[in-house]
């Protein structure tokens, strides 16, 4: 197995390269090596986060270049959102570039005094000079710039962080590959805050299997597994976006800062997305499904008449939520020029529509005056919204510099903590579906609700006992981890069995049986929960805000001891454990 | 003799399987990578411009063949080049001669050129590439 980590420090521009055979071996790959290496690099496990202190960890895993599907790369830090460990996955082509640059992780630690991007080739970090490139506002511009002058066209991938880390807004992040993102928890603050603008990334090493003619056959079998089976079809037709009108439907869908949980929004469903702006589909490296869903946008430019500019905008469920039905945004080209504007900042769109959401109903309900949001926000209206998002990244005044630290930030400052839509200080993903998913929210590894079942546990067994609940989270989790360490895209889910994942192993000369893989989630799972503690995180009712159980879910209005009776299990059986 | 060819360039969305399929296509010794894949896809400067794939369009002239120094590529039947591995002295010089940018540096110094075998084609899952008879 690949066990080469590359740590690079920023401080004093040195790298060097580690042969870690043990890590590998106990910890999979991704997630699994990431809690351990980031550890190991981070000194203080108090420290600031956008101090020199924070690490950066990105890991891939024994099946990124093998197998289809396996095209995740996982990110580790200490989240500048939460202050809490942060996790966050990205696709595009970051995990298949590194592993071909010959690492399965890569430590980022230390600060530059000056502006830098780093670029790792397959024997070689260099670091280059970064001032000419600081201060472009669309981020789109500085990955087509690297992309010019770095070469590596089809073999390279471009990690970037925009504008918004510039500018250390908390909830900024990480792209790659203009559409794919290190979404969540700030990473791009991180970045940031280190003075770097990129890390690209490049190389075309090629690995061995032990068993060549085994390899080809398991290899054939998942990508027909992919391609054939309904396992992957939801992501193959509209994406995620189509859950939009069956959640809406469910009375699950988050309505103008959860005030309600029914809105006319027919125009921003999957369907209408694919049917009137879908423009092209692509995918993340090794991957057949290509789930990625870019809508055109064509604009009439301003004062001139038949100029038109036409914009490519990627779309899923999550945006559709956040920057559309939270914050009352219902038409089509509103959503997607929400969308681009936060994309060009990038920022976390989660996050950003959840800030709005709260800035507007504070304002609504006068805890800030337009004095503070400087525009008229409302519901529905995008235009207030564009503006927001400007001055959310330039921070023009107090307002603006607090909620760019998150919602939970601002409103502790303002008020209206009730309605700051957001767990432990995250802003949380579009699902009011019922208890599993905010018990998730609540115990979860929160980098997203793909951590955590809940969402469609509520779907399919919305009457589960509290323990049951949690003890099927925890299980559902564990397995994740597993996933989430070799490192495979959690929409692949279905074809990666534990069966199957035993069996892929073996052409790479690995001998992992079910259980030991299930024995390794469980590890993996316990090591990170031991880890999230260290860096203080007790899981509490008080992180849910009011507004959650006021709004009527599929399960009806959420009862508090239900969330009594599950934390209280959750402590007992695990938390304390650890 | 046949040749690959691309069917619908623009249906290409960048997944690279043609790739990883390139570099598993021998079977005594598949390689888990990009690095021994005689095609590449790439995005159109950015992915926003759409995806694409390079790779030999097979020349009836190659003038690849024409600048190698030790006849590790020859004129092949049908179009487009023959490699033999273990003559290749990694030198590079085919590389320049080929305008469209088809042959690729590998991993071990020495040089990946698609020479049509149309083990890929079966891995694209989108319809991008096909073996038509020349
Ligand atoms: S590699 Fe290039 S020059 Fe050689 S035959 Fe193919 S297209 Fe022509
Ligand atoms: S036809 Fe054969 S040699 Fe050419 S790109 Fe496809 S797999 Fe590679
Ligand atoms: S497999 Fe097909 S869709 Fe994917 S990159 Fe290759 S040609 Fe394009």
């Amino acid at each position: 197995m690949r066990d080469r980590v590359l740590r690079i420090n920023l401080t004093d521009y040195s790298y060097e390269v580690e042969e870690r055979p043990e890590l590998v071996e106990e910890w999979i790959g991704g997630v699994g090596i990431a809690v351990q290496l980031f550890r190991e690099s981070m000194r203080d496990l108090k420290a600031d986060p956008l101090s020199e202190e924070n690490v950066i960890v990105f890991a891939n895993g024994p099946f990124t270049l093998a197998y289809p599907y396996a095209s995740k790369t996982v990110a580790m830090f200490k989240s500048p959102l939460t202050g809490e460990l942060g996790e966050s996955h990205a696709g595009g082509r970051t995990a298949t570039a590194l592993a071909s640059a010959g690492y399965t992780a890569m430590v980022i630690e230390g600060r530059s005094d000056k502006p830098v991007y780093v670029v790792v080739d397959e024997d070689r970090v260099h670091f280059r000079d970064g001032r000419s490139l600081r201060g472009i506002r669309d981020s789109l511009i500085l990955s087509r710039i690297l992309a010019e002058i770095e070469g590596g066209k089809g073999e390279r991938s471009i990690v970037r962080a925009g504008y918004g880390g510039e500018k250390l807004v908390r909830f900024a992040c990480v792209t790659t590959e203009t559409y794919r993102h290190f979404g969540r928890l700030g990473l791009g603050a991180v970045f940031g805050s280190k003075n770097l603008l990129a890390v690209v990334v490049r190389g075309k090493k090629t690995f061995r299997p032990r068993d060549p003619e085994r390899y080809r056959e398991v290899y054939r079998e998942i990508y027909r597994l992919g391609v054939e089976s309904d396992a992957m079809k939801k992501y193959h037709l509209l994406g995620t976006a189509e859950n939009v009108l069956p959640l809406r439907e469910l009375r699950a869908l988050p309505v103008k800062n959860l005030t309600e949980n029914y809105i006319e929004c027919e125009d921003i469903s999957g369907e209408s997305l694919a049917e009137h702006s879908l423009g092209r589909r692509i995918a993340c490296a090794h991957c057949p499904t290509a789930c990625i869903h870019i809508a055109v946008l064509r604009q009439e430019y301003e004062n001139e008449r038949y100029f038109y500019k036409t914009l490519m905008i990627s779309y899923d469920y999550e945006l559709i939520y956040a920057l559309g039905s939270m914050i009352g945004v219902t038409r089509r080209d509103d959503l997607l020029r929400l969308i681009h504007r936060v994309e060009t900042y990038g920022l976390d769109a989660i996050s950003t529509g959840v800030c709005l959401a709260w800035a507007t109903e504070a304002l609504e309900r006068g805890v800030v005056s337009e004095k503070e949001t400087i525009v008229r926000l409302s519901f529905g209206d995008a235009d207030s919204y564009l503006k927001a998002i400007d001055y959310l990244v330039e921070q023009p005044n107090e307002f603006y510099e607090a909620l760019a630290r998150g919602v939970r930030f601002a409103a502790k400052k303002y008020g209206g903590e009730e309605f700051a839509i957001a767990v432990a200080g995250n802003e949380i993903p579009g699902y009011n579906t019922g208890y599993a998913n905010y018990v998730g929210l609540l115990i979860g590894m929160r980098h997203s609700h793909l951590d955590n079942g809940g969402y469609s546990l509520d779907q399919k067994q919305p009457k589960l006992e509290a323990r049951e609940a949690v003890d099927r989270l925890v299980k559902e989790e564990m397995w994740r981890q597993v996933l989430s360490s070799l490192v495979v895209c959690f929409f692949a889910r279905g074809v990666f069995s534990p069966e199957l994942v035993s069996r892929a192993f073996e052409p790479l000369g690995v001998e992992m049986g079910v259980d030991e893989l299930n024995e390794a989630g469980r590890r993996i799972y316990l090591e990170k929960v031991r880890l999230k503690k260290e860096m203080g995180y007790v899981p509490s009712l008080s992180d849910l805000p009011e507004r959650v159980f006021e709004v009527e879910t599929p399960a009806g209005v959420l009862r508090r001891g239900y969330f009594e009776e599950a934390l209280d299990y959750y402590m007992r059986e695990y938390y304390s454990k650890v | 003799m046949k040749v690959l060819r691309l069917a619908d360039p623009e249906k290409c969305v960048g997944c690279g399987l043609c790739m990883f399929a390139c570099s598993r296509k021998n079977a005594r010794d598949p390689r888990m990578g990009i690095g021994h894949a005689g095609i590449r896809a790439v995005s159109l400067s950015g992915f926003e411009r759409g995806a694409t794939v390079i790779f030999c369009h097979a020349c009836a002239e190659p003038p690849c063949a024409q600048v190698c120094p030790t006849n590790a590529l020859r004129p092949r039947k049908g179009g487009g080049v023959t490699y033999s591995e273990k003559d290749c002295l990694g030198c590079r010089t085919c590389v320049d001669a080929c305008k469209i940018g088809a042959i690729f540096g590998r991993d071990d110094g020495k040089i990946a050129v698609c020479v049509h075998c149309g083990y890929c084609v079966d891995f694209c899952p989108h319809g991008v590439l096909e073996v038509v008879e020349a």
